[in-house]
């Protein structure tokens, strides 16, 4: 037993790996939100930080954005997401919908977002398509209002283009605990159209699968700052927009109502979440009188067709969104109504190299490292779990969800104050924390399930033919699930390079990486510099991806089933 | 002005003394130091030339530059203010910033700099400091060695020439709301969070104000609503005129480029007056891209580089301090290519060999002389900007 008590240590440093920074920035936020931060002149706890933050401008309609932002966008994936796999999970190809949204899935946000406001926008890819020759537009239009709109459904269908795949990815997940096909076989004998009965017999297990990553969903929607600097409107901005704002303030007593504002997203999350989970029990109930009336077609059919064309959509303007950028990065002049490029040039390339070289060398060295750390410290902790031959409790898993549940925001900047007391602030292993924060649970929650699916009996053979623990990870579970190892390693690399807050406060922004980069140059800068960045942004996790997939085809060619 | 009343609040930091030692003795300490330089980023010619600096002072000193590319100078006073709460009063992660205004305001008021630097700075005799107040004077904030200067802008309006003539473009603060009138959703400027945005509002102030001299003075609670009372009059006015009924605008002045650039606007605004050449030849503005004034004249000031007093590499940031000021550099940061801003030396003092390098450039559409660029006026009091940021959001931002 002796070659356990390294591995013992694995579930606890993994757990303090990403707990530690996010108990103790949230602290570091909570102090200040009331009035306590010595070094500022914050000697005494005080609700006075609240009140600045009230009396600040527009502050109800920061609050309002944010709440409608994060549902709209969440209701859209989850119904986007629904509907498509009710429309075409009994599809022969659809064993192939991870691949198809995969893609989609590594690219950033940031990345997305980008795109996105440049194919809505007035002066974009949509209004050149039809002007001047339908539309009459010589110039954009100055009526039109597309991108951060005040209502902020830009800023939701941004968000909506990168969750609804993911939530996709997350049904298919469930179905491994669901027999959908079976229901469904259920079902249709029963007279059920194909749609209604996916939504009446196979949705509600699969939605109790799918909770927590709805959740996550939910909570980021709500509060990410990157998505929200690029579509959501700026007068005045979704609340979390406020709290980065003033953190970044010359105006030192900008800090206490930052603090404020911070801690006011954590709690609106919360508030949400609990409403959202008051509002599920409603649904059920509806939805059980819904099943009792036993309609076997109905609304619920065209309902799935036109989610399932919506999250088709979604899929195709996330690569349009791509292929915009790629677009501006390779022309030379693009001036409205112009469909395309009027001159192309690799010009742009060139001039940019040295600086998107050094801020590419960042990121695949975050990355690659992120990746590395979080994929062993997982497969180390599955690998006691196997050992011991028990799993840990439904709490120790929600436990892995806490840092996609709390909002950056919330304790970043805690974080970061922690990060300079310790003097390691603006290094690069700061940046690699931080990034660990994010990129272990997606590697763990990745891997978890392969790995306990593994039948535990190629261990057993292998040890009672003499082979040690060590050699049976090595020589059986390891080499058995190469893919799903390579794909939560290249699952952790995209998440790693899509990370803007996390690098920004521990990197001291002296630590550029291609997101962080992005996001400074979209604010405006020449578009053409931007879809630069924007390309090797998208490029990097996806080629991480095809990575994962082509070396153990590679490996396995031979061998039916492990490619 | 709250950040005034922080500064006071501050427990008493170590104000470093001025930098006596001898220049040969600060070269020779630089040399193999790395330069954390926080700089704005939102400029591609700026950040161009802030990398060919950097590439020329690890030539001659050995000094290495990295810029901090920020997206607002207030995210390096915030750190310095991090490093401070967290008691690190040496060896701090800032070694340089791009400063003035309110920032620079805060920074000294707070005794976050290190200085007097300016005797220490041998280029610093050529500085103007006689006619370019701006040098000595950040928005009427006496800079007192604290910051050194590298270049001066001027605040400027550009129109495209292809669509209109000058004599449309409007001269006065009232001429715009004409033109925005008969052009809706044609004109707006950056969001007023931006400093270029700050600087129209304040432009328009110079325009609508009755005596102009009161912007020197520091704003206060009963100077501050009748001096400005015409300013919010005439923008309540302007604004349902305003790109999307001026209920948002671009982030910063490159967005708002970007707009003119794709024709969705008429009027771009830049603290730059080689904004039009510049932009023409890069293919970020149209062809016919020139600049016009204001006939009251334009407001102008001084960009500086400060060092804060916990820096880790001061020596490494006097040397570049120093080299921004020598001639040629400053000659080729005027040159339109590298960005056109105004140098901070005073031409007689330059020696008379490097002088001919300052000839103005010919062959470049859009670069206007030195009578397109009218008067200049003085930046008003940071005071002024900073409530009429706070008024302006108050008033506009629900």
């Amino acid at each position: 037993m002796k070659a356990l008590q390294p591995l013992a240590l694995a579930p606890a440093l993994t757990l303090a790996v990403f707990l530690l920074p996010i108990a103790a920035g949230l602290a570091g936020t909570l102090l200040p939100a009331f009035g306590y931060l010595p070094a500022i002149g914050g000697h005494a706890l005080s609700v006075a930080p609240w009140s600045t933050l009230w009396q600040e401008p527009g502050i109800a309609t920061s609050i309002r954005l944010s709440v409608q932002t994060g549902l709209v966008a969440t209701l859209l994936s989850l119904v986007f997401a629904a509907a498509f796999a009710a429309a075409l999970s009994d599809h022969p190809m659809y064993r192939k919908v991870g691949s198809l949204v995969s893609p989609l899935l590594a690219t950033p946000h940031v990345a997305i977002a980008i795109g996105l406001a440049f194919l809505v926008a007035p002066s974009g890819w949509w209004p050149r398509l039809v002007s001047p020759w339908l539309t009459g537009w010589e110039r954009p239009p100055d009526g039109l209002v597309t991108v951060r709109d005040p209502f902020g459904l830009s800023m939701a269908l941004g968000l909506a283009l990168k969750e609804t795949p993911y939530l996709l990815l997350m049904i298919g997940a469930a179905f491994q605990q669901v027999p959908h096909a079976a229901l469904r076989r259920a079902g249709a004998a029963l007279g059920y159209r194909p749609a209604a009965a996916w939504f009446k017999l196979v949705f509600p297990p699969v939605y109790a699968q799918l909770r927590l990553p709805v959740y996550a969903v939910l909570a980021f929607s709500m509060s990410n700052v990157e998505v929200g600097l690029i579509l959501a409107p700026g007068q005045p901005p979704p609340l979390a927009i406020v709290a980065a704002r003033g953190f970044a303030d010359y105006d030192l007593a900008r800090y206490f109502p930052a603090a404020a504002a911070a801690v006011l997203q954590g709690a609106l999350v919360v508030l949400a979440l609990l409403a959202w989970r008051v509002g599920e029990a409603f649904v059920a109930a509806a939805g059980r009188r819904w099943c009792e009336r036993g309609a076997r077609a109905g609304a619920v059919v065209s309902f799935a067709a036109a989610g399932a064309a919506a999250g088709a959509a979604c899929l195709v303007i996330g690569a349009l969104s791509l292929l915009a950028m790629a677009a501006w990065s390779l022309a030379q002049s693009w001036r409205f109504p112009k469909i395309l490029p009027s001159a192309w040039t690799l010009a742009t390339w060139q001039l940019q190299a040295p600086r998107a070289a050094e801020a590419m060398l960042t990121t695949l060295t975050l990355a690659l490292a992120s990746a590395l750390v979080a994929t062993a410290l997982t497969i180390a902790c599955l690998e006691l779990e196997s050992r011991r031959g028990r799993r840990p409790a439904q709490r120790t898993l929600a436990l892995v969800y806490v840092p996609l549940l709390v909002p950056q925001i919330a304790f970043l900047y805690g974080f970061q104050v922690l990060l300079v007391r310790l003097g390691w602030d603006g290094r690069w292993p700061a940046v690699l924390w931080a990034h660990l924060i994010f990129v272990l649970p997606y590697a763990f929650l990745s891997l978890a399930d392969p790995w306990r699916a593994l039948d535990p009996r190629y261990a057993r053979s292998a040890a009672s033919l003499g082979a040690s623990p060590l050699r049976v990870l090595w020589r059986v579970r390891l080499p058995m699930l190469l893919k799903p190892v390579l794909l939560a390693w290249a699952i952790a690399c995209a998440v790693s390079v899509g990370l803007y807050l996390p690098t920004l406060f521990a990197g001291a922004g002296r630590v550029a990486t291609l997101t962080t980069e992005a996001v400074t140059l979209s604010s405006g800068a020449d578009r053409r510099i931007l879809g630069v960045f924007t390309v090797l942004q998208a490029a990097i996790p996806l080629l991480a991806y095809i990575a994962a997939l082509a070396v153990p085809a590679a490996i396995y060619s031979r061998r039916k089933g492990m490619a | 002005m709250v950040a005034i009343v922080i500064g006071a609040m501050v427990a008493g930091a170590a104000h470093a003394a001025a930098e006596t030692r001898p220049w040969a003795a600060i070269v020779a300490a630089a040399k193999g130091q790395t330069v954390y330089w926080n700089a704005w980023a939102g400029d591609e010619r700026t950040n161009a030339f802030i990398a060919w600096a950097g590439g020329e002072a690890k030539k001659r000193y050995g000094v290495t530059v990295v810029q901090v590319k920020l997206k607002d100078t207030a995210e390096a006073v915030t750190r310095v203010v991090a490093e401070k709460s967290a008691g690190r009063d040496a060896g701090g992660s800032v070694d340089l910033i791009w400063i003035n205004g309110p920032n620079f305001l805060a920074m000294k008021s707070q005794e976050l700099l290190f200085g007097p630097i300016d005797q220490a700075l041998p280029n610093y005799a050529a500085v103007d400091t006689t006619h370019k107040r701006s040098n000595v004077v950040d928005f009427t904030v006496p800079v007192d060695g604290l910051a050194a200067p590298w270049r001066l802008a001027e605040f400027v309006y550009v129109y495209d020439s292809g669509r209109y003539r000058l004599a449309d473009m409007p001269s006065s603060a009232q001429a715009l709301l004409a033109f925005a009138s008969k052009h809706p959703g044609r004109v707006t400027h950056p969001a007023v969070r931006n400093f270029l945005g700050a600087t129209f509002l304040k432009q328009s102030l110079y325009d609508l104000v009755a005596e102009p001299s009161v912007l020197q003075q520091p704003a206060t609670d009963a100077s501050f609503a009748p001096v400005t009372a015409p300013l919010w009059a005439w923008y309540d006015q302007l604004r349902p005129k305003l790109w999307r009924e001026g209920r948002e605008f671009p982030e910063s002045g490159p967005a708002q480029r970007q707009l003119m650039n794709d024709g969705a606007i008429d009027i771009h605004m830049a603290f730059d007056p080689a904004e039009a050449a510049v932009s023409i030849a890069n293919q970020t503005l149209p062809p016919g891209a020139r600049i016009f004034v204001m006939a009251r004249g334009m407001i102008s000031n001084t960009s500086f580089v400060a060092i804060p007093y916990n820096a880790a590499h001061k020596e490494g940031a006097l040397v570049v301090a120093n080299f921004l000021l020598e001639p040629a550099t400053q000659a080729r940061a005027q040159d339109p290519a590298w960005g056109g801003n105004l140098t901070v030396l005073d031409l007689d003092k330059v020696p008379p060999a490097e002088r001919p390098l300052f000839a103005p450039k010919a062959g470049m559409p859009g670069l206007p002389t030195a009578a397109e660029l009218g008067t200049t006026l003085l930046e008003p009091h940071p005071s002024w900007m900073t409530r009429i940021v706070a008024e302006w959001e108050k008033r506009y931002s629900r």
